[in-house]
């Protein structure tokens, strides 16, 4: 059982476990499922400065913040107790690709060689961490949700306006993962 | 809702009008329960968050190099998380719809029709870029924290800074 645990899970087991929350959070509380507005929680408790945006009574939610935290510490937990000894196995133009970038590490579920502190301080570095976590936080608040919010809880609740928030998520993705990225990690 | 209503009213005319409006355009993870509850009843919430965080990494949901194969139709992987995420979603909210399923305190659940705007392209794409970048949402950054890539943290300050950014300037942005 344990061994089987600690196998990556298939993508049937694990996107029916994450659809399940939408109807855990219904009906446990009343709450929508959405993860990227934590992040306005936080602003609003902790910098509101006067905004508009961020005057409102965000105690009232912030049983989010409870989910955000129960997020790291799941996956403190998987990475302690169920973690998969053997490195990742991705496909192998990808891994061609990222030789050519000096990413060879497939011990950790994020590449070693761009994300750590020293990077910070290189160009590669600060680009994919400071500036790639400004535009998911800016983009995000700006599109009004996420890949929970909207793509999940929203197109799961017929809402066109998530169905088109998902499709620029994606046209993002794709433009960036195929036309930039390869110039940031050549940096 | 009430809450939120009765302080946004003490606010200038303007100021509600514009907060009226985000709560209407922006009502992902919004509270809808009128129940007091004491603090300890957001535990339930901790231990949801910590099954769903095992799952993130169990599926390599917050792996970069499973968002990188996304991005390059290399796997299908990510598309079945999402895929059959939705579905059972939507048929969970179906049948909640249905048969009418009330919360654990027997409130009726609400559901919001979200309203179309142009953030939802501009931001959807700014977001888009930024997930390809760092290989997380909003989600998986707390998840990767945890399984102890620790720079991690800084893509998460810089995210509630860019949060921050876009409510300081957000009447000035085309929406």
């Amino acid at each position: 059982m344990l061994e089987w645990l600690k196998q990556p899970w298939p993508w049937y087991v694990a996107g029916p476990l994450i659809g399940l929350t939408v109807p855990t959070l219904l009906i446990l509380g009343n709450k929508s499922f959405g993860i990227s507005s934590s992040l306005r929680h936080v602003c609003a408790a902790c910098l509101p400065a006067k905004i508009p945006f961020f005057q409102y009574n965000w105690k009232k939610e912030v049983w989010n913040l409870f989910f955000v935290l129960g997020i790291f510490f799941g996956g403190v937990l998987a990475a302690w107790l169920l973690s998969n000894p053997d490195p990742m196995v991705v496909h192998p133009n990808l891994q061609a690709e990222m030789a050519g970038y000096g990413i060879t590490d497939y011990s950790g579920l994020v590449p070693t060689e761009v994300f750590n502190w020293p990077a910070l301080l290189t160009p590669r570095g600060f680009i994919m961490m400071v500036a790639g976590g400004f535009l998911v936080g800016f983009g995000t608040r700006y599109a009004g949700g996420c890949t929970s919010g909207h793509a999940i809880m929203g197109i799961s609740n017929l809402q066109m306006p998530s169905v088109i928030a998902t499709c620029c998520f994606m046209a993002g993705g794709f433009i960036m993962a195929n036309l930039i990225l390869p110039f940031i990690l050549s940096l | 809702m009430s809450t939120t209503n009765t302080f946004v009213q003490n606010q200038e005319p303007k100021v509600h009008d514009t907060d009226f409006e985000v709560r209407s355009l922006d009502t992902m993870c919004v509270s809808d329960t009128e129940i007091k509850e004491p603090w300890y009843g957001n535990l339930k919430y901790l231990v949801i968050g910590v099954l769903f965080g095992i799952v993130f990494v169990k599926a390599e949901i917050i792996s970069w190099f499973r968002i990188q194969e996304m991005f390059r139709l290399q796997s299908f992987h990510m598309y079945g998380v999402i895929g059959s995420a939705i579905a059972v979603g939507m048929l969970s909210i179906f049948l909640i719809k249905k048969f009418n399923i009330k919360t654990i305190h027997g409130e009726k659940i609400e559901f919001h029709d979200k309203k179309f705007n142009k953030g939802q392209i501009y931001g959807g794409l700014l977001f888009g870029l930024g997930w390809a970048i760092t290989g997380a949402c909003p989600g998986p950054l707390f998840a990767q924290i945890g399984t102890g890539a620790t720079a991690v943290v800084v893509t998460l300050l810089s995210a509630i800074a860019g949060t921050w950014v876009y409510g300081r300037f957000r009447e000035k942005l085309p929406h």
